[in-house]
């Protein structure tokens, strides 16, 4: 118990280094880079004393290390700044964005994972037949499906040629988030309040959208798994349980599974980053209000410190749950110490 | 000797079916991707044998026109004809592709020599920095590029590029240390041969192999990249042809039931991005030792 604490303890302060990097790179890549966000902004024909002065006030003038020092004590506080074009902070717009993306990677990582195990678990037990190759090139070819045209492909023929569910947004048009909103997850708020129509509403518009991104990535975990299987399904244990009269499912589906799970439990972790990624594109292409189409807005609109701002947490939450990946690993195999 | 043209090309079939029989369905999805992959890029060079028709013409035939009789795929909102907007856009998406591999592969693979044969501070300090990179997630490095660059090929290629070069980094320095301790690199170095020498003679052609089928799933990963990007509106002007584009445009008229602005680009991103993940697959299964399965 103490060692897990140790270990916990460890991971978690490898973890600041790790943060300072993401910071010290999204710092240099949204400043040192060419282009002049002021005079953007200021729509290129403004005079020069104007430049000027939004250059001052935005401590632009600065020496480098200087903005660098300022821009990490106002991260240590959580001030992520002010936005550039609208009146509000960074910090604002983005909690009130972020229960969106939450909610859809989550779904989405469900269906990842629940249909890229189970039909890894089943290549391996079929292998070298035809259902397992067809599962095998499932795997590479849903890769190389890019989500959003999933997306799309599946807005078309569920969404307009079935018209059996919408195709953007979070809720209907009779629906007002308002009535329920606490946490910001509709799915959870709709419960608590026990309203049902707006809970199979919300639910109706999660569907396509964690759809695709799950879709997209169950080919790595697909893959994965397999390949975690058959190592596992070639151990003495199995060949024991089996010849003591297990059923063979209750042998691969349980026993094996839950040995192979723990590598699944890591890749799960490096995926985060592709499963942000993913969390972009799809909103995009589902009108989604989330981190993601803020992300682009303000790409737009050129505001650079909601840019930044965003930047930051996608950056954030990616290190913060592979921390929380490691440590769930440390818990679930004891052998894993430093 | 003499063959016949049966007999000619006897030879290089029965190697190519021996290869299948040896290798199983890695060597016929190899095949499969290499045939994919030959297939566009022939598309790229020569786009006239595909199609009469001018990317670029806004007249080529009626407004969002239905798949058919003259146009194969369909016009769109500016009366070009698709088809030929795929043909022409093979083009732009293997050019950025291709070429953000190779700049990626060629600094990675430098990089990576360098550090992994140095050693010491100038190890730690490329390590750490390659590591921050790769660690950062990936498509959202590149938007911020993306963004902060502006559009223009070079632009959206130098922003893919970056992220993959930690990759090549990492694999060629891992390997670097390890044949860095093998007994010929010492008995080379005891007869004096100098540090670039040992570098390009022995680790160097040892490193290859891997590198190889790194930098094909680099072009698969590339195009997904760049599509996305093109996509998201961040990478190209609008005046270049473009498949990412194409589906950002067509994506408004979805809506009234007008499929065939995104179900071909969007088809033609994943088969080319197929292509290239079979060739490398297939490869990794045939290069490698096969001890992973039996």
């Amino acid at each position: 118990m103490r060692n897990l604490l140790r270990y916990i303890i460890t991971r978690t302060l490898m973890t600041i280094p790790m943060v300072f990097i993401l910071l010290t790179i999204i710092f240099v890549v949204l400043r040192l880079m060419p282009g002049d966000p002021v005079s953007a902004m200021l729509g290129g024909h403004a005079p020069e004393k104007v430049i000027e002065q939004k250059r001052e006030e935005l401590g632009l003038n600065k020496p480098m290390t200087a903005q660098y020092a300022d821009y990490l004590w106002k991260i240590c506080h959580l001030d992520l700044g002010d936005s550039m074009v609208l009146q509000q902070k960074v910090t604002t717009a983005i909690a009130e964005k972020l229960p969106a993306t939450i909610e859809l990677t989550f779904f989405g990582m469900l269906i990842t994972l629940i249909l890229g195990i189970f039909l890894g678990a089943y290549a391996a037990d079929k292998r070298r037949t035809v259902r397992d190759s067809a599962i095998r090139l499932y795997g590479i070819v849903v890769y190389c499906i890019p989500v959003y045209w999933l997306g799309l492909m599946l807005q078309l023929i569920f969404g307009i040629w079935f018209d059996w569910l919408p195709i953007a947004g979070r809720t209907g048009a009779r629906i007002i988030s308002s009535d329920f909103e606490y946490s910001g997850l509709y799915i959870l708020d709709t419960l608590l309040k026990m309203d049902w129509e707006a809970f199979g509403d919300v639910s109706m518009h999660l569907v396509l959208p964690s759809l695709t991104l799950g879709l997209t990535l169950s080919g790595i975990f697909v893959r994965l798994t397999r390949a975690n299987m058959l190592d596992v399904l070639k151990a003495d244990y199995i060949l024991a349980a089996e010849s003591r009269g297990i059923k063979h499912s209750t042998v691969v589906y349980r026993h094996a599974l839950k040995n192979a799970f723990i590598p699944i439990l890591t890749m799960m972790g490096l995926q985060v980053a592709l499963l942000m990624a993913g969390a972009i594109l799809t909103e995009t292409t589902f009108s989604w209000p989330g981190m993601g189409r803020l992300l682009l807005e303000r790409i737009y609109l050129r505001d650079y410190p909601m840019i930044q701002g965003v930047i930051i947490v996608f950056a954030l939450m990616v290190a913060f749950i592979s921390l929380l990946v490691d440590i769930i690993y440390a818990i679930v195999d004891p052998r894993i110490r430093y | 000797m003499k063959y016949s043209m049966a007999q000619g090309l006897a030879r290089p079939i029965n190697a190519f079916a021996r290869m299948g029989k040896k290798y199983g369905l890695e060597w016929w999805i190899l095949c499969a991707g290499a045939v994919i992959i030959l297939a566009i890029i022939y598309m790229a060079i020569l786009p006239e044998t595909f199609t009469s028709f001018n990317p670029y013409d806004q007249n080529a035939g009626p407004q969002l026109a239905a798949p058919g009789g003259n146009h194969l795929m369909g016009t769109d909102n500016l009366q070009r004809d698709v088809w030929s907007r795929i043909v022409y856009g093979s083009q732009t998406i293997l050019m950025v592709s291709v070429l953000a591999a190779i700049i990626s592969s060629c600094v990675g693979i430098f990089f990576g020599l360098i550090s992994g044969y140095a050693g010491g501070a100038i190890d730690r300090a490329l390590s750490l920095m390659m590591d921050a990179v790769y660690v950062f997630p990936g498509l959202i490095l590149a938007i911020a590029l993306a963004a902060m660059l502006g559009p223009g090929v070079l632009n959206i290629t130098f922003a893919v590029a970056v992220i993959y070069i930690p990759t090549y980094f990492r694999l060629v320095r891992g390997q670097t240390l390890a044949i860095k301790q093998e007994l010929y690199v010492e008995a080379a170095r005891a007869i004096g041969a100098s540090g670039f020498t040992i570098l390009m003679k022995y680790i160097f052609p040892n490193v290859i192999a891997t590198t190889v089928v790194v930098f094909t799933l680099n072009v698969a990963d590339a195009i997904m990249i760049e599509a996305a990007l093109t996509y998201l509106g961040l990478g190209l002007p609008p005046s270049i042809v473009d498949w990412g584009m194409d589906l950002a445009m067509g994506k408004k008229y979805l809506p009234s039931g007008i499929w065939w602005l995104i179900t071909f680009p969007g088809m033609m991103i994943s088969v080319l991005a197929l292509g290239f993940t079979m060739l490398g697959e297939g490869l990794a299964e045939i290069l490698n030792p096969r001890l992973l399965e039996r």
